[in-house]
């Protein structure tokens, strides 16, 4: 298959493995900050290819695993409520809130279905006299089209649409994440879909305020093992882009301009983290009659999660191996953390991939 | 449009009616088959017995629909224990207000494909459910074919340094269906693989030795392996660049994500195969319509009983997991 076998070829792969062998010296951790990554690096089995030196450190990037409890917990009330339909993508539907998950809401008869576009909630709006809210969630790469989606229903005068808006944003998170005290890593593996959208010119503080190397990669195999050997190589912090044929330095100009239309920043908490400032979408406020996050819903007490550690897997500070919950109490069938929950969780592609766990 | 109302399931005039001029001639049958069960005959022998259910939707999609799918499936289950199969029950649950036109065109590809695989419907029901209360049509069939003497095909047979060989492209099902569902706006090109595969099988069994064998459905390629690993004791490898997939089913797989590894299949087996028989058997799948892609996948080879690795093209290896949950509901 074009633009895809050419990034497989086992050639190219190994030989990048072996010239990033050469040069590691000592122990270097690179985090890879996305989700689309992580699943990238344990189908393909790179850490294998790698010098044991270099070590691969899966961080929060799986936009789903970080929606907080009390945003699950929002979504469901929303989605129960009678006169309500819930669209959002498939991932959402197994992630446990205080009181179980929307698949469970749906169970106990919440009208909740599955979409793979935005897009195909207008055409249920279009279909039903019922509130239709789309439960948007996910990065940069997301926003972009939910927003569209929205300046389309509000060019329709469609409404019955809303959108219960959970994006969050990257940057702001590789910020916190660096201000972190015990925050070690030897560079950043930046995701190329994220940055398609806001170019890389954005990730320049991390370099410059906190002396972190960064390279944004595609997400195929030799994209991965090309921006690992960029990070290995480099003799000062800087912004290399390894995805040059998506990625400008200034992003995507469109697609950000639509993104601004319809979402201003907010302080939100990811789970396992904590409130990070301005790290979150909501909707403007000339758009808020079409701001579902705007309803007043019942919500169940917060419940704290037992022994389950995504927060410090989400960090970086411990793998998905010494959680002891990993493939024993939590399994993607069962899942006790976000991690395990999505398909692009750290956990979930650790044990759905990775032999280690036996 | 005539549509199928309660009064088709209630027993009185409209149901004799219904099985009378639609059903009944369809299938090859007549009204005087109505008694209350068949009473066949067998050959003495080992009899194989199974049965399945039939929600897909949509009801038809490329290379298929629920009639061929209702047919094959239980075909195939007794194909795979080594029978032959010989006849089926047809039960029909049907919501209220489908179209004649669909359930007849559902019955012409049951006749259709019965009658290309061999077998004679001989017995059915046919409830009538009230709208809402169904997805248009459901078909439960069950089948009933011999096991002819010798034969001990289990998924617990596979044994050390057999060969694992599979019939042809994986995933081409689970992505023609969804494709047909979801209303995507592009065309994949994809055809379900939905086929009777007891021409296959005896060919197999007429060539060589199989031990264990499974078709790969629900949970695809991955979830029989994991199977028969598990069920064998054994342990499983299988080269990824050996597994033949269609461009069609990676594209699509690529964009949305999933792995075709564990996407369903309606027409594809696995067999393990002594390696003595491996030439054998594949020279003789090559040579029926349904195996005509038949290729080695991979070994059983010594390791830790019940798992599943699979060489990368980059030469890493990765560990093959049962999947969890569906990754696409309602294909069969």
């Amino acid at each position: 298959m074009k633009y895809v076998d050419e990034f497989r070829s086992p050639g190219v792969v190994k030989a990048l493995a072996e010239k990033t062998k050469r040069l590691s010296g000592g122990h270097a951790s690179y985090m890879e900050v996305c989700g689309t990554h992580t699943m990238a690096i344990s189908r393909s089995g790179l850490r294998e290819l790698l010098a044991p030196e270099v070590e691969l450190i899966s961080g929060p990037g799986c936009p789903v695993c970080v929606t907080s409890d009390r945003d699950i917990d929002r979504a469901i009330a929303i989605a129960s409520l009678p006169d309500v339909t819930m669209t959002t993508f498939g991932d959402m539907m197994k992630v446990p809130g205080s009181e179980g998950s929307l698949a469970d809401a749906q169970a106990r008869g919440a009208d909740v279905r599955v979409v793979y576009s935005p897009l195909d909630s207008l055409q249920v709006a279009g279909e039903t006299d019922r509130r239709v809210v789309f439960l948007g969630v996910g990065f940069e790469t997301t926003a972009p089209t939910v927003a569209a989606t929205i300046l389309q229903a509000a060019a329709q005068n469609v409404d019955n649409f809303y959108v219960l808006s959970l994006h969050k944003l990257v940057p702001p998170a590789l910020r916190a994440l660096a201000s972190q005290d015990d925050f070690r890593i030897d560079g950043f593996l930046l995701p190329g879909h994220v940055s398609a959208i806001i170019g890389s010119d954005v990730y320049n503080f991390l370099p410059e305020e906190y002396g972190i190397p960064c390279a944004i990669a595609g997400f195929e195999p030799a994209d991965i093992m090309e921006a690992v050997y960029l990070l290995a190589v480099m003799e000062k912090p800087e912004v290399r882009t390894e995805y040059a044929r998506a990625v400008r330095p200034g992003g995507n100009p469109k697609a950000l301009l639509v993104m601004r239309r319809v979402f201003e920043p907010v302080d939100v908490e990811w789970r396992g983290l904590f409130t990070i400032p301005g790290s979150g979408l909501a909707l403007r406020p000339e758009l808020s009659s079409m701001d579902a996050g705007k309803w007043e819903v019942e919500l169940p007490e917060p419940k704290p999660r037992a022994a389950c550690r995504c927060g410090d897997i989400l960090l970086g500070r411990i793998k998905p191996f010494d959680c002891p919950l990993f493939a024993g109490a939590c399994t993607p069938d069962e899942p006790v953390g976000p991690c395990m929950v999505s398909s692009e969780g750290t956990c979930a592609s650790y044990y759905l991939y990775s032999g280690e766990a036996d | 449009m005539k549509l199928v109302t309660m009064a088709h399931g209630g027993g009185g005039t409209r149901m004799q009616e219904l099985l009378s001029q639609t059903v009944f001639p369809l299938l090859g049958g007549s009204a005087t088959d109505a008694e209350d069960a068949a009473v066949l005959d067998l050959e003495a022998g080992r009899v194989a017995f199974t049965t399945d259910s039939f929600v897909v939707r949509p009801l038809f999609f490329p290379g298929g629909d629920i009639g061929k799918l209702a047919v094959c499936g239980t075909v195939n289950d007794l194909a795979m224990r080594g029978a032959k199969p010989l006849y089926l029950s047809l039960g029909l649950i049907i919501e209220e207000g489908l179209p004649f036109e669909t359930l007849e065109q559902a019955l012409t590809s049951v006749a259709e494909w019965a009658g290309r695989a061999g077998v004679r419907v001989v017995a059915g029901d046919t409830k009538v459910v009230e709208r809402g209360k169904a997805d248009g049509l459901f078909i439960n069939t069950a089948g009933v074919g011999v096991v002819p003497e010798g034969r001990d095909v289990s998924i617990t047979g596979a044994r050390k340094g057999d060969a694992l060989i599979i019939n042809g492209y994986i995933g081409d099902h689970g992505v023609a269906v969804m494709t047909e569902r979801e209303g995507f706006r592009f065309e994949s090109g994809v055809v379900s693989d939905c086929a009777p595969l007891n021409v296959l099988t005896e060919a197999m069994f007429a060539a060589g030795k199989v031990g264990a064998m499974r078709d790969a459905t629900r949970g695809g390629l991955g979830a029989v392996l994991k199977e028969m690993a598990a069920a064998s004791g054994a342990a499983i490898e299988i080269e990824e660049g050996s597994l033949p997939i269609r461009d069609g089913v990676r594209a699509v797989c690529e964009l949305l994500g999933f792995d075709p590894l564990y996407i369903a299949n309606e027409g594809k087996l696995v067999a393990s195969v002594p390696s003595g028989d491996e030439n054998a058997v594949l020279e003789a799948m090559r040579s029926v319509e349904e195996g005509r892609d038949s290729v080695t996948i991979g070994r059983v080879i010594d390791g830790k009983p019940g798992e599943v690795v699979m060489v990368t093209k980059l030469g890493s290896r990765r560990l093959i997991r049962m999947p969890s949950g569906e990754q696409l509901p309602r294909i069969c």
